[in-house]
């Protein structure tokens, strides 16, 4: 099995590169998409300690990756909502063009 | 330090970490949308690859079911139904967008740093076989009372986002479900 420290570095770099597009893309849904990617960097990670650690039969890090994943689901879920509801009132996906709250 | 011969589950790790990372970063550069919620799918198959080699074999299963069937999906779904009036010669980056990448370079070296400091664990574990009925078992027990608050998350999120998506005529009757209808100008 590969060592502990690529699947941190991997996790890393997913992390990474997610933010990276996070803060630099326009598209609302684009953004969405990188803060999954960073969801499933850590993700990555607790499964690696889980896998790694002294005890992996107390499914720790696994439970928590689980609620992770349901709660990441739920996330996505209002996130698109909330794209579409700023696309039907200011007709664009760009969250730069749809800067104010208030219409 | 003798180089040592590299054993199939790490040339295996590394294949899934590469096309894992080139799919990232096609997410975030490509100008398609569309090529950008494939490229998210894509990434997510390599992680659930890596779960199952790391032994997690539920959580892989359950990462192609939630996020492959049903995030990807509805990322798709969105794209094509938010897509249509941008011109195709408008920038994909925000006008800051060093600021941003290299906030994230910075965070990469001192990720890097404390990984590389760490001294590891045990380089070869044992084998862990979880099977389902373990997990079942742990999320009945000791795991009940955050499923639960998971639950009522999932359907709070669910009717909220429901309630976000939907046109607003079905609060303020027909006037404003022709002012949904309308369509308003660029700017």
């Amino acid at each position: 099995m590969a060592p502990l420290h690529w699947y941190l570095i991997l996790s890393a770099l997913l992390f990474c590169i997610g933010l990276a597009g996070a803060m630099t893309r326009r598209n609302g849904i684009i953004v969405l998409v990188c803060i999954e990617l960073m969801l499933n960097a850590a993700n990555l990670n607790f499964i690696a300690f889980w896998r790694f650690g002294p005890n992996p039969e107390a499914l720790t890090g696994m439970m928590f990756v689980l609620f992770s994943i349901a709660i990441a689901a739920a996330e996505a879920a209002v996130g698109l909502a909330l794209v579409m509801a700023i696309h039907r009132h200011h007709r664009t996906a760009n969250i730069d063009e749809a800067a104010a709250l208030k219409g | 330090m003798p180089i040592e011969p590299i054993s199939t589950p790490t040339l295996v790790f590394s294949g899934l970490a590469l096309v894992a990372l080139l799919a990232a970063l096609g997410a975030i550069t490509l100008r398609n949308l569309v090529h950008c919620g494939l490229c998210l799918a894509v990434v997510l198959a390599s992680l659930a690859a890596v779960y199952l080699q790391l032994g997690a074999q539920f959580i892989g299963l359950a990462q192609v079911l939630i996020y492959i069937g049903a995030v990807a999906v509805l990322i798709l779904f969105t794209v094509l139904l938010t897509r249509g009036r941008e011109p195709e010669d408008s920038p994909i980056f925000s006008c800051g967008g060093w600021v941003g990448a290299s906030t994230a370079l910075a965070l990469f070296v001192v990720l890097v740093a404390a990984i590389l400091s760490f001294p590891g664990g045990d380089p070869s574990p044992p084998p862990a076989n979880i099977a389902v009925r373990q997990i079942g078992e742990s999320l009945m027990g000791r795991f009940v009372v955050p499923l639960q608050i998971a639950g009522l998350l999932l359907t709070a999120a669910l009717i909220g986002a429901a309630v976000i998506a939907l046109p607003r005529h079905t609060a303020r009757g027909v006037k404003s479900s022709a002012d949904t209808n309308q369509s308003f100008p660029l700017n």
